[in-house]
């Protein structure tokens, strides 16, 4: 996310605000985040996404969403915050030893 | 490079935390805009973004000087194509330098006052067609060599402006070798064109990777917080080596009567530039230094009225919205 650790400056009332670009490709994967641009409004963002991000066919959706409306996770909490999913090795297929002769799965 | 002789900020964070960020840094861990990072780190990646991001838009009016004045509505769309991808890599710089804290505008506004540097390179004139091939090959070709390292800097959001760039460049380099092959393989006077150009751009571009780094503590500073991955005299180095061979497949001869292979070490020796004129350029007193700064203050202000018109619109469009709810 780019808005980040980013104070409100005397700046950000004459600038046009910053948004975020999500870019679906082609084949059918998830909208991706590929960066950020300012634009006064939302029409206006998806112009320039269009001109900024996909000058290469590299989309056929774009979302664009303020910055400031992006709730993101604080780096302080990385420990704590995914602890519950780390405890928890029986998630992962590689936990279970499965002998050959009883095929692929 | 795009960023030359960029000064890094020493740090009087906290021993403690310092180590432990230099360390996340040696394992390869990408530092992200919400983590904690020392002041001197993130004062000298706004100023190393900031320059590399100034040069790529200053970097457009040389080229755009010949936009128009293309030899055919080939080169011509070519060439607006190849413009546009360097406001594109403004545009990827300048949102990973916001990210450090530092908004958009305040950036420009220094870049206009003086205060923020951009590449020496494109202070030299665009006199010929040929010079559009000289730049896409050697200017272009010169930024690579300096950005293919910065895919894997530190900084994660510059780390991923710098993989956008690189997937871009390639086309950039490949459009100006294959006007210089025009050029030299055209009538006398076109190669005639073309041998000029090189001359001319020849140390200009050895200029760009910034003087030899010796011993320099913003370099050593800089290479530990891995947001300069080779030093100034390896990457000129290879990029003799690439192009020497390049100038002989044209059959235009590199303007360096010290040109010669080196069996040893493996590569050219070669004339360094006059870093003299280096410094001249730098600091304001290049060929086109005030035409280039004349350009983008006068786009900022004539810009003025739109950029306020649009977002007034916006504002007043948002609050019909809200009233219409
Ligand atoms: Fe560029
Ligand atoms: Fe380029």
């Amino acid at each position: 996310m780019s808005d980040n650790g980013r104070d409100s400056s005397v700046h950000e009332r004459r600038e046009w605000p910053l948004w975020e670009i999500f870019i679906r490709g082609m084949h059918g994967l998830n909208h991706r985040h590929v960066g950020s641009l300012h634009a006064a409004d939302a029409e206006m963002a998806m112009k320039n996404a269009r001109d900024v991000y996909t000058r290469r066919n590299e989309g056929v959706s774009i979302w664009v969403v303020k910055s400031r409306h992006i709730a993101a996770s604080s780096p302080s909490d990385k420990g704590p915050f995914y602890e519950p999913s780390r405890s928890k090795a029986y998630r992962h297929p590689t936990f279970f030893d499965i002998p050959e002769e009883a095929g692929a799965m | 490079m795009y960023a030359q002789m960029v000064e890094s900020t020493a740090s009087d964070d906290d021993p403690e935390k310092l180590a432990a960020f230099q360390a996340r840094i040696d394992a390869g861990e990408k530092i992200e805009p919400k983590d904690w990072m020392p002041e001197g780190y993130r004062k000298t990646l706004i100023r190393q973004i900031g320059q590399h991001a100034h040069s790529e838009i200053v970097g457009q009016l040389p080229e755009g000087n010949w936009i128009t004045r293309a030899p055919t509505l080939e080169r011509k769309a070519i060439l607006l194509a190849k413009v546009q991808d360097e406001a594109g890599h403004g545009l990827y710089l300048y949102c990973a330098a916001e990210t450090l804290g530092v908004s958009r505008d305040e950036m420009t506004e220094m870049l206009l006052e003086g205060r923020m540097k951009y590449s020496s390179i494109f202070n030299y004139p665009t006199v010929t067609w040929a010079d559009i091939g000289a730049i896409g090959w050697l200017v272009d070709g010169a930024a690579i060599m300096n950005q293919v390292p910065l895919q894997r800097t530190s900084y994660g959001p510059y780390s991923r402006a710098m993989i956008r760039i690189c997937k871009e460049e390639s086309f950039h380099m490949r459009q100006g070798f294959d006007i210089m092959m025009k050029m030299a393989n055209g009538s006398r006077e076109q190669k005639r064109m073309a041998q000029d150009a090189l001359n001319r751009f020849w140390y200009p571009s050895l200029m760009m990777f910034g003087p030899s780094d010796g011993d320099s503590v913003h370099s050593s500073q800089s290479m530990a917080w891995k947001i300069k991955i080779s030093s100034n005299d390896e990457l000129r180095q290879k990029f003799v080596d690439q192009t020497v061979p390049q100038a002989d497949y044209l059959d235009l001869k590199i303007p360096d009567p010290e040109l010669k292979w080196n069996q040893d070490k493996g590569g050219y020796d070669f004339s360094e530039p006059d870093w003299s004129e280096f410094h001249a350029v730098l600091k304001g007193n290049g060929p086109c230094n005030s035409d280039r700064m004349k350009a983008r203050i006068r786009a900022w202000e004539d810009g003025r009225w739109v950029r306020d018109g649009l977002m007034a619109h916006a504002q007043k469009k948002a609050a019909g919205k809200v009233a219409a709810e």
